[in-house]
């Protein structure tokens, strides 16, 4: 199973195996990461599972799509390599992958 | 002060749960009325997934969150709830046994023989910016709604955002401004093109400013705003001097007052039992995800059975007289009389 690790805004790491298919928000919440909210469960509606994508992996990862762009207005400090960790499929090509999750969600 | 209005259930939140617990109350000849702090009934089924499918209801295959809401309005139709929308209940007292006295942020004041909290994950309020030191200035010179227009006129006003109400907001606020400048994170809009067409008429008019950026520093004394400084996405920072600042970021779900009524909360969730899905105050109900109780999922079909049992009990308060005999909408003419049908 691929890898992901989580850096949290105080520096916390942790690496967690990840089931394909399934995407970054969803194994951040089973993985008991705090500061992925996800609201709306996965909708793409709600903007709280940011995450910043490292930027050796963000080519990798891919920018966001028009509908998830939208919502990255309703997000805070988003940065170029910014996404919505609900719009990451976990695949093969993504074991090893670093995101850092933001101090603050909007709530 | 607006005179008190007296029903047998107050429902506090116009989810489907809540929702559909004016059809189980109605069918045992309980009034209701609904209090939400969204102008609109559906709760997170419309604020945050109107469009999106759901596939677990049983019997329907599958129905957009918005489908499910009508559908439900259809549903209840009979028993014409009352819905007090755009406002949220601020204090719960307990007047009588039971009997309660609730009050809303618009001066408004219920009496009601039982409360029924189907607040899903809080009520929605605006997301705050996390901009250092925004909280003193917060209902003084930064606002997250507007309630008065007057209160804007001659201002130099900062809008932030990038949806309709940052646009709509923007048009509106314009001719009575001094100045207005949009901050918005990139030079794309989702809002109505009409209203970003419009806007950037009145950019490119000198009526307005508009920034691409982030606001990261404000400046004031005594939460009066007396500048802010943008940071742009090439790493320029611009110092405008501004009176008022207006961020609009979509909502979140606050758990909100409910938490300050003496109901035994665990983990920002009621508990209850598992037979009536009653707080520890006899007579306020918890349905749907805002409860907690062994083995509790958030489903929406959770939240309707919880309905259905809440209502049982329910009937007790209300008419304590009455012995509940229990009916299937399917061959009662009583239930179905109530309906509409017989």
């Amino acid at each position: 199973m691929p890898k992901i690790t989580y850096i949290e805004h105080d520096g916390t790491q942790h690496t967690v195996e990840a089931e394909l298919g399934s995407t970054v928000m969803e194994t951040a919440l089973r993985n008991d990461i705090a500061s992925i909210v996800a609201e709306c469960g996965g909708g793409c509606t709600c903007a709280t599972c940011l995450v910043h994508v490292d930027e050796k992996w963000f080519e990798i990862v891919g920018p966001p799509s028009a509908e998830e762009e939208e919502q990255l207005d309703a997000a805070f400090e988003v940065k170029p390599t910014s996404r919505l960790s609900c719009q990451i499929k976990v695949t093969e090509p993504l074991d090893g992958l670093v995101v850092r999750t933001p101090a603050y969600q909007g709530r | 002060m607006s005179e008190t209005i007296k029903t047998d259930v107050l429902i506090i939140g116009a989810g489907p749960v809540g929702l559909f617990a004016v059809f189980e109350l109605g069918l045992l000849d309980i009034r209701t009325h609904l209090v939400d702090i969204l102008d609109k009934v559906g709760g997170q089924c419309a604020e945050l997934y109107p469009e999106k499918p759901i596939y677990d209801i049983p019997g329907i295959p599958i129905i957009t969150a918005n489908g499910l809401t009508d559908a439900l309005m259809q549903q209840i139709k009979p028993f014409h709830p009352t819905f007090h929308l755009g406002e949220m209940v601020t204090t719960l007292e307990k007047i009588g046994d039971p009997l309660f006295r609730l009050r809303t942020d618009t001066g408004k004041t219920f009496e009601a023989k039982c409360v029924v909290i189907a607040a899903g994950g809080g009520s929605f309020q605006p997301k705050r910016p996390p901009i250092n030191g925004i909280g003193p200035y917060e209902e003084k010179s930064v606002f997250y709604a507007v309630r008065k227009m007057e209160a804007f006129r001659d201002k130099r006003l900062l809008i932030v955002g990038g949806g309709d109400s940052a646009l709509d907001w923007t048009l509106n606020l314009q001719p009575i401004a001094q100045k207005l400048t949009l901050v918005h994170r990139r030079d794309d809009f989702r809002g109505a093109p009409d209203s970003v067409n419009k806007m950037r008429a009145l950019v490119a008019a000198g009526g307005m400013d508009l920034k691409i950026g982030q606001v990261t520093t404000l400046e004031g004394t005594d939460g009066k705003l007396a500048a802010a400084s943008i940071k742009g996405n090439d790493g320029s920072v611009a110092r405008v001097e501004v009176d008022a600042m207006l961020p609009f970021f979509g909502l979140t779900m606050k758990l909100g007052p409910v938490a300050d009524w003496g109901i035994k909360m665990e983990d920002e969730l009621i508990p209850t039992d598992t037979a009536a899905f009653e707080t520890n105050i006899p007579g306020v109900f918890a349905i749907g995800d805002i409860n907690t109780y062994p083995g509790k999922l958030k489903l929406i079909l959770s939240g309707f059975h919880e309905a259905a049992l809440m209502s049982q009990k329910a009937h007790r308060y209300v008419y304590p007289e009455k012995k509940l005999v229990f009916q299937y909408t399917t061959s009662s003419t009583s239930l179905q009389k109530k309906l509409g049908v017989a």
